[in-house]
């Protein structure tokens, strides 16, 4: 107790350096909490990027490329499936419900999705989120886009909006089709995941913008008018890939099967979950990276911590003569130094979550405005407790050399009170 | 003003301090080593060692509180041996039978006159519980201050707001708390003048007189020789050996 008290008169007589070694240890603190729960968040945040789909079907390829084309809007599919094996998979009796999923325009670097109306019904994210519409409504009319929010934001739209869709992606863009323009008739909300960053058309216009094309170009002299289109049967051909949903999760693998041995032609279905753990398992190194980082940002804050015992040492020797003479012996005096150590950084961790839990309340809502990425604010989980637990054992054992050196000096000092 | 040849009878009392045979050097020190073939001290007395710095002064105030140990020899304090306690113990009993007065910066920088003077009390449970039976710790130390002179706001305030005198007031306080039986001071007067030197002086033996200890004091002054029982020469007394290369 009376070590304690002491320890604490002591740290109050140099008051602004202890706050500035407590404030280095919270900061690292904060930042090794704050990297974990970004970590988790956006680990949270990319496994729900899609959910309540229990299959994506596409052309036979790997499937975390099937993923990426059909989710992410990453890269291209090497092929696509016929409109013929989609019906056939979609009438299948195990299956709730089917989307079709159309890529290859785009519109101003974004990924225009040719889908049907039931894409806003089941697309679901962060478990059980559905689409919602800031403004306007789905696409009703032919030539109706529905953009997501990025896109809105980014390039200004708003319901009504003329817009014109191009042929290919990004810097290979061919031709537009610009005598077919698109209306903006809804503006979803932000979602965070890849939604966002695409303008959603129905299928049946994504077959009228390219009724009068053939090999990836116009054909010379043949333009069929917006008018004229409407009066058509609209038909698919082929689509880049469908998501599925079943009445009952125990047919998953049998459909699963069912798909991978489809005659027909070659193609595949991956369960989304399973895939997005296996993609995020190949990116996640970034992962460890930030948290060997943060380690490092902890030592270097005990290193400081003990840097600053150390320095003070040497002024406090008079300090430790005189409690050696008033009888402490020199379990009291590295009592004192372990004690100072094991407070600093105590009252770091302390302030450091709190920091943490201010920091993820007032900036919540911003980084998921921002970035869609929806941070989680629960207690620290297991891991996180002993990570903190780990700190302060570490803070003590460091003070250990500072302790150490005390002891020697205080042995060594004997009676003679170094000024 | 006490008279140096007062009522006490020192050649019946008992020895409080004796050491025979003790012979220490600090370790890695190869050219001091501090041999006493025999010291003793009776008890109530008060005694001067004179002696130039350098002549082993703290070294034999290190010994004699039980900080270092001795090679060989025994240190005997009130009957018991130091050279055959542990380190706690001999920290314990330092505490409970030892009152110290250094020669300056004697105070803990934090804390008031008040904290440093009840310091010993924390370590020492003999002492507490003397100061206890007389009553509440922080009244005997007031009284001991203000015997001494420190009163009123120079209680509470920072320790550094103390003149050297004070400070050294505060000290001596502190080191008489609970009535140790052995005051150890250590040119307690070497920072103050002439008349302060006195004053404290005065103030000092009163307090021991009260508390009926015994003091041994280092200086190097040997015009203070007259208002003590005893002055030794630290020279006499210390056989200082360089030993052969």
């Amino acid at each position: 107790m009376t070590v304690i008290r002491l320890a604490l008169q002591s740290l109050k007589n140099r008051w602004l350096t202890a706050l500035l070694t407590v404030l280095a240890i919270a900061v690292s603190v904060v930042l090794l909490l704050g990297v974990e729960k970004v970590r988790t968040g956006a680990k949270a945040s990319f496994a729900n990027t899609i959910s309540g789909t229990d299959l994506i079907v596409g052309a036979r390829s790997g499937g975390i490329q099937l993923l990426l084309y059909s989710v992410f809007r990453i890269g291209n599919a090497t092929n696509n499936m016929t409109w013929r094996s989609y019906q056939q998979i979609a009438n299948r009796p195990e299956v709730a419900w089917a989307v079709p999923l159309s890529l290859g325009d785009s519109h101003r670097g974004f990924r225009v999705l040719g889908t049907s109306q039931a894409y806003f019904d089941h697309y679901k994210y962060r478990q059980t989120q559905s689409l919602r519409f800031a403004a306007g409504k789905r696409f009703d009319d032919l030539f109706d886009a529905v953009v997501g929010a990025d896109v809105a934001a980014e390039l200004g739209y708003s319901v009504g909006d003329e817009i014109i869709v191009a042929h290919g992606i990004g810097a290979i863009i061919t031709a537009k089709h610009d005598d077919k323009p698109f209306k903006v008739s809804g503006v979803l909300a932000k979602t965070g995941t890849p939604v966002d960053r695409t303008v959603h058309v129905s299928l049946e216009a994504i077959e009228a913008i390219h009724i009068d094309w053939q090999d990836g170009r116009p054909i010379a002299g043949g333009q069929i008018s917006q008018d004229d289109v409407r009066k058509m049967t609209l038909r698919p051909r082929a689509i880049t890939a469908a998501m599925i949903g079943l009445k009952s999760k125990i047919s998953t693998f049998k459909l699963q099967r069912y798909i991978a041995e489809y005659r027909r032609e070659p193609l595949s279905a991956i369960l989304p979950g399973a895939t997005l753990y296996e993609l995020w398992a190949l990116i996640g190194t970034a992962e460890t990276a930030l948290l060997i980082v943060s380690v490092m940002v902890v030592i270097t804050a005990i290193l400081g911590m003990i840097t600053m015992i150390l320095a003070t040492l040497n002024e406090r020797r008079r300090e430790m003569a005189i409690l050696r003479s008033v009888g402490a012996g020199p379990g009291t005096v590295v009592g004192l130094l372990l004690s100072e150590a094991a407070l600093l950084t105590l009252a770091g961790v302390v302030l450091g979550i709190l920091a943490t839990y201010g920091l993820l309340f007032t900036l919540r809502p911003v980084i998921d405005s921002l970035y869609g990425l929806y941070l989680d604010i629960s207690p620290p989980a297991a891991m996180e407790w002993l990570a903190l637990a780990a700190i302060v054992v570490g803070g003590v054992v460091a003070g250990l050399l500072p302790a150490f050196r005390a002891y020697r000096q205080s042995l060594a000092d004997g009676m003679s009170v170094q000024s | 003003m006490v008279d140096a040849e007062t009522t006490r009878n020192s050649t019946e009392a008992p020895d409080i301090i004796s050491m025979t045979g003790v012979s220490f050097a600090w370790p890695g020190e190869r050219s001091f080593r501090l041999t006493i073939d025999d010291f003793a001290l009776k008890q109530g007395t008060r005694t001067l060692l004179l002696g130039p710095s350098g002549s082993g002064k703290s070294t034999l105030l290190s010994l004699l509180c039980g900080i270092t140990q001795p090679d060989r020899g025994t240190i005997e304090l009130l009957g018991t041996d130091l050279t055959t306690l542990s380190s706690a113990a001999r920290d314990r009993f330092r505490a409970n039978h030892i009152g110290i007065i250094f020669q300056m910066f004697n105070l803990l920088p934090y804390g008031s006159a008040l904290d440093n003077v009840l310091l010993p009390l924390s370590f020492a449970a003999g002492r507490r519980d003397r100061v206890r039976k007389a009553g509440a710790e922080d009244q005997e130390a007031k009284r001991l201050l203000a015997a001494l002179g420190i009163e009123g706001e120079l209680l509470s305030g920072g320790t550094a707001q103390l003149s050297v005198g004070q400070q050294q007031r505060v000290a001596a306080a502190r080191a008489l708390i609970g009535a140790p039986e052995i005051i150890v001071a250590d040119e307690p007067t070497s920072a103050l003048d002439t008349a302060r030197e006195d004053a404290f002086l005065n103030l000092l033996f009163d307090q021991i007189d009260a508390a009926s200890s015994t003091l041994i004091m280092v200086s190097h002054d040997e015009s203070l020789a007259p208002r003590f029982d005893q002055a030794l020469n630290l020279t006499d007394l210390i056989a200082k050996e360089v030993p052969a290369a």
